[in-house]
């Protein structure tokens, strides 16, 4: 083992890049090791037919915290995010809902549907917002142990209930209400047009195997909330050059700082020695030490795969074996000749640069859910549809198109298993729903590329592809995640640490695990 | 009543908030779109067309045309060879600035000038004695300024020259489907970016022909609050905000020199002669008072101002133009003159005038904010300036995109 480097990242996803990147800029030596050519992990950009780019995997961003692109200078390497505008719900009846980023238009909007909804929409984003304050400061910290007496975890927890019961009475209860309730019920409190509640709903449900009626989705909900963009809560936006370009930035940014990454480098196992890792092996079964190893892989594949299983207490063991993951989402990527035309809303118009839901009702979202509950793909399934080339036209050729397609719900145990046929039946399925909306789009496609749960799981290795790394419900949240007593980026092998989304604070290009991984590596480092 | 630019015919309908400005007597979108945000991004992340025909623009030829300029402005003009492009300010007698603009070297013997503030009897009084011709074309000649990482590509789409070998601050001839134009590779954006200068009567071919190409490479037609946060990023002085002509100001304390507003490049005191010299010779001998620079306002400091009252941090999204105070150790120290958010470098941005003794890049220092009407200091610091800036701006060939 002729190198030896301060810390290895194992998996170059963003949260190991950015983590990769906070330890370079503390001086450490830092390699990066990821399997596949490319770093990115799941915010990859590939031309997946010629002249058309896509965000392959994870296709949007609200919630990469700020303070990361200040810290790692992200925009002098590259990193521009646009703003998505507007949402967009066709209606079955030929009407649409939008929601627009003008708040008066927005209004406008919202008093067609429901005058009453659209006093209640104001009042509403105001609570959100709060939620999302309330919220914040744990998406920044360490999570505390409650059942330690150590100084540190009393001293979070005490800033934790100083700041929950500044809150107010008020807010305090909203906030029980968003952790413990579905967002259908959540959602009803608040509006009464359907299309309306459905819309917002679906937030409640992304990368999760629960439907808008099952409880725990309202905070979910609030996940998506506390996207972050400008000081502006529940903004949403678009990385130009696709979410790769996010990860590109990150990789420069680190290798600005000294990092070596490595692609086509996947790790066989961590090496430990007397309870303490000392390196990793790669599958080439290269050796390589280190003082410290970090994994971004999820916990399955961090515990189950890369350690040894006699090097880690039965209990925890346990513990992440029950971690749940029920990848429940899929993604259609189309190569398209021209726009989609909408039956609703006709010709090209603001209404294309934004979000596209195809959530029409909560029955609509929960009878897409009851299928797969039922081991079977949505037959009619929640869309979230953007074309990436409206905002940033460089992402296929002049006047071309792609169209990404997030597809809810795609079970990861379906029934017969995923196979070649399966696939296309799935994919027909989400063509057949967007051609419903946009007839046109059928013969519009030049290329059509469909990841199942599978798909991702082989390609990026995300257990049962799911896309948060394990799904974000309460009992795998904050000090939980993944595991009691193993919250806080550490492992039971000294030296072995986790900064992926299986961490806290969890999914989304948030990059949070990464910069508190980092942060707890160079606090343990002293 | 205002003036309308020749470009109104197709920037009226576009105006979707009818949110106007008034520029030089003329009225020009402030943004086209009822929120600026996607215009200031197409700037930076494809192309922004932008109706920059309220310029002051001046003709210049003759035999003595250098020699004029050479008098008026501060940077060498003898040397400006035939093609290119010089940004210069220019001064009173005493070395205190004017008025800034560009001067672009168009034949052997001809210039054009464009300014901020009118010029002409500046011009004209410099000229005595000396055998030149001024001619005001500020209405005759309409311009376009488009701007953006695209530009290049959308432009060689449209014109009929090659415009790899057009390199930063010159300028060429060509023809926009057929219509005569002027390219120049400057702008004030402070990203890769053109200007192109038409006969008015032109001006409206002229933008459809752009638009036409440009459509599909994300152009998109902009307005001056874009504009504004992105000359800031690019930490580019603007007159009557950042400084104040030394012909409007009213006591001396009002007045700059070029040193003191961060242009000591661009004054050439090995020349012969020109207005201020002599100021400006001292000035250097003495060293400068002022600086200005960029600063870069501390968020967790700006955070925690605002947690105090229990709000997340209220971000200035539309750049202001004010005076606010900038505080170091007991006292105030200087005061930044625009500012704003900046939506790419996730970081509050301002330009402020320091005292020289506080102005090294890395300063410590605190800029006054009014959170609920009170007034706070954040934590700064003292930033280079420009606060972004891209390759693509000078760099050559290939295509935009």
């Amino acid at each position: 083992m002729p190198q030896r480097y301060d810390a290895i990242v194992i998996g170059g996803g963003h949260n190991g890049l950015v983590h990769a990147a906070y330890l370079a800029r503390a001086g450490k030596r830092v390699l990066v090791l990821e399997r596949r050519p490319r770093v990115g992990g799941a915010a990859v950009t590939e031309e997946i037919f010629p002249g058309f780019k896509f965000s392959v995997f994870s296709y949007v961003v609200s919630l990469l915290r700020p303070e990361i692109i200040r810290d790692l200078e992200l925009p002098r390497h590259g990193l521009e995010i646009l703003p998505l505008e507007s949402t967009l719900t066709p209606l079955p009846n030929g009407d649409y809902l939008a929601m627009w980023s003008d708040h008066d238009q927005t209004r406008r909007e919202l008093c067609r549907h429901s005058a009453r909804d659209a006093e209640a929409y104001d009042e509403f984003g105001q609570l959100m917002h709060h939620m999302a304050m309330a919220v914040k400061p744990i998406l920044g910290m360490v999570p505390p142990d409650p059942t330690s007496l150590s100084p540190g975890d009393l001293l979070g927890l005490a800033r934790l209930a100083k700041h929950f019961r500044r809150l107010g009475e008020r807010h305090f209860h909203a906030l029980c209400k968003l952790m413990t309730m579905s967002s259908a019920d959540f959602l009803d409190e608040w509006f009464e047009f359907d299309g309306l509640k459905a819309t917002k709903a679906a937030s409640g449900i992304i990368g999760t195997f629960l439907g808008p009626r099952s409880p725990g989705t309202a905070y979910v909900l609030l996940h998506h909330y506390m996207g972050e963009i400008d000081g502006a809560f529940r903004a949403w936006g678009f990385a130009k050059g696709g979410t790769g370009a996010i990860s590109e930035a990150i990789a420069a940014a680190a290798r600005a700082r000294g990092t070596e990454i490595r692609t086509d480098a996947p790790v066989a196992r961590v090496l430990v020695k007397g309870g303490r890792a000392t390196g990793v092996a790669l599958e080439s079964g290269e050796e390589v030490a280190a003082s410290v190893v970090v994994s971004g892989l999820d916990p399955r594949r961090t515990f189950l795969q890369l350690v040894e299983e006699p090097e880690l207490p039965a209990d925890f063991v346990g513990d992440i074996r029950r971690y749940k993951f029920r990848g429940s989402s899929g993604k259609v990527n189309l190569a398209l000749a021209e726009l989609p035309d909408f039956t609703c809303l006709p010709g090209v118009g603001p209404h294309l640069r934004g979000a596209i839901s195809i959530s029409p009702s909560l029955e609509y979202v929960e009878r897409a859910y009851d299928d797969a509950k039922y081991g079977e793909f949505s037959r009619r399934p929640y869309l979230d549809i953007v074309i990436p080339s409206m905002i940033d036209p460089a992402m296929a050729p002049p006047g071309k198109h792609v169209m990404s397609i997030f597809v809810q719900y795609a079970p990861y145990y379906v029934n017969g298993g995923w196979d070649d046929a399966k696939r296309e039946a799935f994919g027909d399925a989400v063509v057949d729903t967007v051609a419903q909306y946009a007839p046109n789009i059928r013969s519009a496609i030049l290329g059509r590329q469909v990841l199942t749960p599978a798909d991702i799981e082989r390609i990026l290795g995300l257990s049962e592809g799911n896309i948060f790394q394990g799904e974000l419900s309460l009992h795998q949240l904050f000090f939980l995640r993944p595991a009691p007593a193993w919250a806080k980026y550490r492992t039971p092998v000294r030296g072995l640490y986790q900064c992926g989304a299986g961490t806290h604070p969890g999914g989304g290009i948030m990059g949070a695990s990464g910069r508190l991984a980092a942060l707890q590596v160079l606090k343990d480092w002293r | 009543m205002l003036k309308v630019t020749p470009f109104h015919p197709r920037t009226a309908p576009l105006a979707q908030g009818q949110a106007w400005r008034r520029w030089a007597g003329y009225v020009v979108a402030s943004s086209y779109e009822l929120l600026h945000d996607r215009e200031y991004h197409a700037i930076r992340g494809a192309a922004a067309l932008f109706d920059v025909s309220p310029l002051y623009k001046y003709v210049i030829g003759g035999r003595d045309a250098v020699r004029l300029l050479d008098r008026v402005v501060t940077r060498n003009v003898a040397k400006c060879r035939v093609g290119q492009v010089l940004y210069t300010p220019w001064c009173d007698a005493d070395g205190k600035q004017i008025d800034d603009g560009t001067i672009s070297r168009l034949t052997e013997g001809t210039f054009r000038m464009t300014a901020a503030d009118p010029n002409l009897r500046w011009l004209h009084r410099n000229a005595a004695g000396l055998d030149v011709t001024i001619e005001d074309v500020s209405e005759r000649t309409a311009a376009l300024s488009l701007q953006g990482p695209n530009a290049r590509t959308i432009l060689q789409v449209a014109a009929d020259f090659d415009l790899t070998g057009l390199k930063y601050f010159h300028l060429t001839s060509a023809r926009i489907r057929s219509i005569p134009v002027t390219i120049s590779r400057t702008g004030y954006t402070g990203d890769l970016g053109y200007e192109i200068w038409v006969d008015a009567a032109q001006a409206v071919p002229l933008w459809d022909a752009l638009i036409a190409a440009g459509t599909p490479y994300g152009l998109t037609p902009a307005g001056m609050l874009a504009l504004d946060v992105a000359r800031i990023e690019a930490g580019l002085l603007l007159i009557e905000v950042d400084y104040i002509s030394s012909h409007r100001a009213f006591i001396e304390a009002q007045k700059s020199s070029p040193f003191e507003l961060g242009l000591g490049w661009t004054v050439a005191l090995d020349k012969e002669q020109f207005n201020g010299k002599g100021a400006l010779l001292g000035e250097q001998r003495r060293g400068t008072a002022w600086q200005f620079m960029g600063i870069e306002v501390d968020w967790d400091s700006l955070e925690r101002l605002y947690a105090e009252v229990r709000l997340p941090p209220r971000l200035p999204t539309v750049a202001w133009r004010a005076s606010v105070p900038i505080y170091a150790d007991g006292g105030q120290v200087g005061y930044a003159t625009s500012g704003g958010w900046s939506p790419l470098l996730k970081q509050y941005i301002a330009l402020a005038h320091l005292e020289s003794a506080f102005a090294r890049p890395g300063t410590p220092v605190r800029m006054e904010i009014t959170v609920e009407h009170r007034r706070k200091q954040a934590a700064a610091r003292v930033a280079k300036t420009p606060f972004f800036n891209p390759e693509r701006k000078r760099g050559g060939g290939g295509g935009g995109a």
